[in-house]
């Protein structure tokens, strides 16, 4: 129903739209200068000329970035661990979530699990002893090692179990009547109707892979399997051109620093946009299931 | 009589038997999850004890390591520059908290005014988007645009006559900085957090509303806000148990030597000591303190959170 609005209204209305406007601008203008910088040709890029239009455009960044094997061995590194690592996380979100959505008088020893489960996210270890153990156990510079400390995901287990809770129980009755085991129930009846909720949870789980970079640094101790937010770590923040061959160094002179490293970050950021349209319509409805539901 | 009795106790145990064979699976489902967190998050609680020993690495975890008491703990206390690390660490950390409760608030808000929903989306979308990326691209990005000699902040601030200001290496700006750009990255993911919480609100109050008289100001004032203050505190009393995170990824990337007096932060420093000078007792012992704190912060926003609200984690 709309209503005739009066002076102040509009005039409000207006500079509204024009502040959401600007600080949705602010936002993306340091994604556009870089995406600049990456297209710019070096002598444009080190005169300062470059701010959000590329200033004589070149692929040769792009051309650099995607020509070195370092490059591609950390992007492979990491599609293998987002690719492994998501499947445990979410096999085992279902495993674990599914059993602690029973009530007690169904499942006995719920709230003792539970507990054990939760405690987790109260209290860690902390950093070294985490290295040690990982060192001891062997798993330094092996996939495993990004892989097998974060599997269990307790935040998501309690975003599973809640949308779990929310099949009705007839359902399950009705199973367990036929003779399903739980087994079954939870493969035919519970993850057919969660998957809005399991699809939630496998994009966090995908981002959160593709994103560390700190488990990279410290429990690979050969640089060349770094998975490749770590390599990126190492080149764009830290300015480690150790690893460059005297031929690289060479062609990298020619080319601007800056532009390689805009380069390398957009390239790295790729995935992340192929999938943001999926992040966005599922994570609003996940970020309600965790955060709105009391 | 006596059969009867007999065979109800029967039919009881059969009862058990049969309820213990129905939840068996459920016990196997837990099984891999349950060896992952023992092996990966319990064993490392063990090994906290590396904080009152003087730790060989050889010796291994379960090694006999010589124990000292709280010999690490006094040599941490005694180091000069813990007060000023634990300072920097809450003084970053409550910064943060704070404008991230209000900024994302006023945006929520704002937005909620907003009746075109294409211009909505695209605002939400857009400030939305730097949540998802890492602190390593997001640093890198940072580092270029605010450097003093050619990043584009400060070539714009040249534009007003500004002289360039080295954010990320001034103690006077860097803390700034970091809470600045924490709320670049995460407060259009917040922004959506409230907003589910307002469009949750019922219609029928803003109509009543409407026909007392109230405007749209006086609408926001007072059925938005009320509408959201349960969420608004919630939020609040939870970050409480995240007092002592001043963000370690953020941080990591973006400091550097001259700024360690502003922007060294307990997790910084332990990461130093420990990785880097292998000193893992000390370092244990600092995460170890760390991790007691925060354990204390976090049950007690809970019990808080329990107690005012009903809120129930799982």
């Amino acid at each position: 129903m709309p209503t005739r609005q009066t002076r102040g209204q509009k005039l409000f209305g207006v500079f509204n739209y024009a502040f959401l406007g600007l600080v949705a601008i602010i936002c993306i203008i340091p994604f556009v200068h870089i995406i600049a910088l990456s297209l710019s040709d070096n002598s444009a890029v080190a005169g300062g000329l470059v701010h959000l239009w590329p200033v004589r455009f070149t692929l040769e960044p792009y051309n650099y970035v995607l020509e070195r094997q370092a490059f591609w061995r950390a992007f492979g590194i990491t599609i293998q661990r987002a690719t492994i690592g998501t499947l445990i996380n979410v096999l085992l979100v279902i495993l674990i979530a599914f059993p602690l959505s029973k009530k007690v008088e169904s499942f006995k020893m719920r709230s003792v699990y539970v507990w054990i489960f939760f405690f987790t996210m109260l209290f860690n270890g902390g950093l070294i002893p985490n290295y040690i153990l990982i060192k001891e156990l062997g798993l330094m510079d092996t996939i495993w090692a990004l892989v097998l400390p974060g599997a269990v995901t307790v935040f998501n287990i309690i975003l599973m179990l809640n949308f779990f809770r929310e099949v009705p129980e007839e359902l399950d009755d009705a199973a367990n009547i036929d003779g399903a085991t739980h087994w079954r129930t939870l493969w035919q009846i519970y993850v057919p109707v969660s998957m809005p909720a399991i699809a939630t949870i496998t994009l966090f789980c995908l981002v959160g892979h593709w994103n560390s970079w700190f488990d990279g640094l410290i429990y690979m101790r050969s640089a060349e399997n770094y998975p490749l937010q770590s390599y990126l770590q190492t080149i764009v923040v830290e300015f480690n051109f150790q690893t460059m061959t005297a031929t690289e160094a060479e062609r990298l002179a020619k080319l601007n620093d800056r532009s390689v490293k805009g380069a390398q970050m957009i390239v790295a950021a790729i995935p992340i946009l192929l999938v943001y349209p999926f992040l966005q319509k599922y994570f609003v409805s996940g970020i309600r299931l965790g955060s709105v539901k009391g | 009589m006596e059969l009867a009795t007999e065979k109800r106790a029967d039919t009881g145990a059969k009862k058990m038997n049969y309820r213990k064979r129905r939840e068996l699976p459920l016990h196997l489902m837990l099984l891999p999850g349950l060896i992952l967190i023992v092996i990966f998050s319990y064993i490392p609680m063990v090994g906290v004890s590396i904080a009152f020993q003087n730790f060989i690495p050889l010796k291994g975890l379960f090694g006999g390591q010589k124990w000292t008491g709280l010999d690490n703990i006094e040599y941490v206390f005694a180091m000069p520059n813990i007060w000023n690390v634990v300072w920097n660490t809450l003084f970053i950390a409550v910064m943060k908290i704070v404008a991230n409760l209000f900024v994302p608030i006023t945006f929520a808000l704002l937005l909620n005014e907003v009746r075109n929903t294409l211009f909505k989306r695209t605002t939400q979308t857009i400030i939305y988007f730097p949540y998802f990326l890492s602190w390593i691209i997001l640093g890198g990005i940072m580092i270029d645009i605010l450097s003093p000699s050619d990043g584009i902040v400060n070539s714009f601030l040249g534009l007003f006559g500004i002289e360039p200001v080295y954010f990320l290496g001034e103690n006077s700006w860097f803390p700034y900085t970091m809470v600045a750009s924490d709320v670049w990255k995460t407060f259009g993911f917040n922004t959506v957090v409230y907003l589910a919480a307002i469009t949750s609100i019922d219609p029928s109050l803003y109509e009543a509303a409407a026909v007392d008289g109230a405007g749209r100001w006086k609408q926001t004032w007072h059925v938005t806000l009320p509408g959201m203050h349960m969420i608004i505190i919630l939020l609040m009393v939870l970050s409480l148990g995240s007092v002592l995170d001043a963000g370690f990824d953020q941080i990591f990337n973006l400091y550097s030597p001259q700024v360690y007096e502003s922007g060294d932060i307990i997790d910084t420093m332990v990461y130093r000591m420990g990785l880097l000078q292998a000193q893992y007792g000390p370092s244990t012992a600092v995460g170890l303190l760390k991790s007691l704190v925060s354990f204390i912060l976090i049950t007690t926003s809970y019990l808080i959170a329990y107690r005012l609200f009903k809120y129930r984690l799982f």
